[in-house]
């Protein structure tokens, strides 16, 4: 695995253009790769589910990858084997039926459904026990009479049939101020009483930690969120033995047990998941850590680094050599026809304007349908290849226009044709101008790949992420700094190709 | 060798030349003369489609400068433009051997042709690695001399090609400028508002006034026989330096 993946690092150069091309990975020792949703506890399970494939005798990783519908996607395309989900949700939000018999609905999806892992992780909703006890709140309905109480919920709670939609429907409840927001920021929200409300994971480490009450479904709205594995009917015929370990977690995991690890992982400790997860696997089922766990590039600073780096410049580079290839046609064309020009620029002006996030979310479903492929590197790639495309398109355009008339005229006075004037004199005059719109194309890149991690394609933007939902500082830090140097590099490295180009100009 | 019939050019609406008539004859040396906006510049770059004319005709050689011929009368044209018109990113030789290098000649016969132009025009030979910023503004006028007669065109267009050097670096290009088309004995055009500079070299000598030819012949015929008040008006005004008693 290691060295795989040093040697895949060496490669680098060659092999940038190729998660381009779906299907291009070599299919034949492909590793089982465990799903995980961007919160501690999904990453916890999933880190069990990893370590309990390798006890299986499977090459193995994990892939944390932001909500459920992306990790559905992943798990019906083949991106990932397995991944760790709650009954509540596949009724309400993926099958959006609730169907009579679980597992004949997802075996229409050639999915498959283990039995419960033991304990629940239903939905519900925390207030400060204070607050609470001054309005005389215990219960959801008691929140009827008290509508000015400000709300702060994920986006995912906000939008989901079983999240605050059908509990303001099923309770009749006339909140108004209600926001959108991360997880681990509503609680911190909650504690210095920005908020009054959130929504609360029964099995949330904070729940102790902060000492939050936990208000009575008194009507009977939440449905039962069981944790199970979902995994691909095919595991089961190519890793026969992993299916096997992945189940013995059934019935295994109690809720006090689970609330425990959640705690460690995100409380003061801040400890590894991979630790929390490998602790439990041994304590409980007897399974020590596979050499091939404890080895990983993950183990250390420098090899985590290695690894985001990586990640973070196989998106990057491909698109920012695609928006190249790309925007200096588009910028060539824009200074020779001044009203198609007009049209460029204002298309590759509205992309940026689009945020950012937005765009990458938007180019999920494009490169579905492109690649069939809508998780990962490609969409991501995708959408900063768009969005390293207004600096140079403009910058070509205006070193383009901006060549003196007396240059341009006495290169068409010589009688070169028009593609060897523009290669050999105007290109050339407006390449400081160019490189100057690569090298700031090239750093906005850098910066917003970061947001790739929402959408698992790696990165500094993963570390940034997880350190968002663990509040954990130095995590995220090892994602931000290496961004920040990434971009200073950069910025160096134009500086002294501009220098070299001006001093001929 | 250029032939110009009833050739109009209209700019946004104001008519900038013409209707004109003008036959440039073959080995001779024209000076097109007059003051700003009179129209010697479009003249001069409609000799090679730089400008398209909105009426009448251009010929080089009997053939119609259109479209599909200005490649062919430009390579067989030389046009030197004021400072030159050097590219800033090429040196010195690669400016002279920009069309060569296009043509795919070898490496001797630019070589060989690079130590021609230089010798013509008195270049140093170590200076032709330099960039045009580090060169004087008389080398950088000879570099783009070189360049124009790279292919050994028929006929040179200059464009006020001293106009930006000092009067003692003119005055010494003036006299080599004019060894070399005597030498040459190439088909030249040049555009000046100096008339003691159009005296020098010319042949015959075209003067302009809003578009219009006003008088076509000697430097003497439009100091002794001017054809109106303003050709006079025009000669009196380039007075000699008036050395205080």
């Amino acid at each position: 695995m290691k060295r795989a993946k040093l040697s895949a690092v060496a490669c680098s150069a060659m092999f940038l253009l190729l998660p381009l091309l779906p299907g291009c990975s070599a299919p034949a020792k492909k590793p089982v790769v465990i799903g995980a949703k961007k919160f501690t506890e999904s990453v916890i399970l999933a880190e069990m589910g990893t370590q309990l494939a390798r006890a299986g005798g499977a090459e193995s990783r994990g892939d944390d990858l932001g909500g459920t519908p992306a990790l559905w996607l992943a798990l019906t395309q083949g991106d990932i084997d397995a991944y760790p989900e709650y009954t509540g949700t596949i009724r309400r939000q993926i099958l959006k039926g609730d169907p009579p018999d679980l597992a004949a609905a997802l075996a229409v999806h050639g999915v498959r459904i283990s039995k419960p892992l033991g304990f629940r992780n239903n939905y519900a909703l925390g207030m400060r026990k204070d607050v609470a006890a001054a309005k005389g709140i215990t219960s959801i309905s008691h929140l009827r009479a008290h509508p000015e109480l400000r709300c702060g919920f994920i986006h995912e709670f906000l939008d989901r049939p079983d999240g605050w939609p059908g509990v303001k429907k099923h309770y009749v409840l006339s909140h108004t101020s209600v926001q959108g927001m991360n997880h681990t920021l509503a609680y911190r929200a909650l504690v210095e009483k920005a908020i009054d409300l959130t929504e609360v994971y029964t099995t949330d480490g904070e729940i102790a930690q902060y000492d939050l009450l936990v208000l009575n479904d008194d009507q009977n709205f939440f449905p039962a969120y069981e944790a199970v594995w979902l995994y691909r009917a095919d595991l089961a015929d190519r890793h026969p033995k992993v299916v096997e370990q992945l189940l013995r977690l059934e019935g295994h995991i109690s809720e006090p047990q689970m609330q425990q690890m959640n705690c460690l992982a995100q409380g003061e400790q801040k400890k590894d998941e991979r630790e929390v997860a490998g602790e439990f696997l041994n304590q409980s089922l007897g399974i020590t850590n596979t050499p091939a766990s404890t080895a990983s590039a993950d183990g250390s600073l420098a090899g985590r680094l290695a690894e985001t780096t990586y990640e973070h410049l196989r998106l990057v580079v491909p698109s920012l050599l695609a928006a190249v290839l790309v925007a200096v046609p588009l910028g060539v064309i824009a200074a020779r026809r001044p009203r198609l020009g007009n049209m460029i620029l204002a298309t590759t002006g509205v992309l940026q304007t689009i945020p950012s996030l937005a765009l990458l979310l938007f180019m999920i479903p494009v490169m579905m349908f492109l690649v069939g492929k809508g998780t990962g590197p490609p969409p991501a790639i995708a959408a900063l290849f768009l969005y390293s495309l207004l600096p140079i398109v403009r910058n070509t355009h205006s070193g383009l226009t901006g060549i003196p008339g007396t240059l341009r005229e006495s290169a068409e006075a010589l009688g070169l044709p028009p593609l060897a004037k523009l290669w050999r004199v105007e290109l050339p005059l407006a390449a400081p101008m160019i490189l100057a719109g690569v090298r700031t194309a090239a750093v906005i890149n850098v910066g917003t790949a970061t947001l790739g991690g929402f959408i698992g394609a790696g990165g500094y933007g993963r570390p940034i992420l997880r350190g968002i939902d663990k509040f954990d500082i130095p995590l995220m830090l090892e994602g931000a700094i290496p961004a920040a140097v990434l971009a200073l590099v950069i910025e160096a490295v134009f500086g002294l190709v501009e220098r070299f180009f001006a001093r001929r100009a | 060798m250029f032939q110009l019939t009833a050739v109009t050019k209209v700019y946004s609406g104001r008519p900038a030349l013409g209707p004109l008539t003008l036959d440039v004859p073959a080995g001779q040396t024209t000076v097109l003369i007059g003051p700003s906006g009179c129209g010697k510049s479009t003249l001069i770059r409609l000799l090679i489609g730089l400008v398209e004319p909105d009426a009448g005709t251009v010929a080089f050689n009997r053939t119609a400068v259109t479209q599909s011929t200005t490649r062919n009368v430009r390579r067989r044209t030389g046009y030197v433009i004021q400072d030159g018109g050097l590219f800033p990113h090429m040196t010195a030789r690669e400016n002279v051997t920009l069309m060569a290098r296009h043509l795919g000649w070898d490496r001797a016969r630019i070589d060989k042709r690079v130590s021609e132009l230089a010798e013509l025009t008195q270049f140093p030979i170590d200076g032709l690695n330099r960039y045009p910023e580090q060169i004087s503004g008389g080398q950088r006028q000879r570099v783009g001399l070189m360049r124009a007669l790279l292919l050994d065109p028929d006929a040179l267009l200059l464009d006020e090609p001293l106009g930006a050097l000092d009067p003692l670096v003119r005055a010494e290009l003036q006299s080599e400028l004019r060894d070399i088309f005597r030498s040459l004995g190439k088909t030249v055009v040049l555009v000046t508002h100096d008339l003691g500079e159009a005296a020098f070299f010319a042949d015959q000598v075209v003067l302009l006034r809003d578009g219009q030819i006003v008088q076509q012949g000697s430097a003497a015929d439009l100091w002794h026989r001017p054809a109106d008040p303003f050709v006079t008006r025009f000669v009196q005004a380039q007075r000699g330096p008036e050395v205080p008693a």
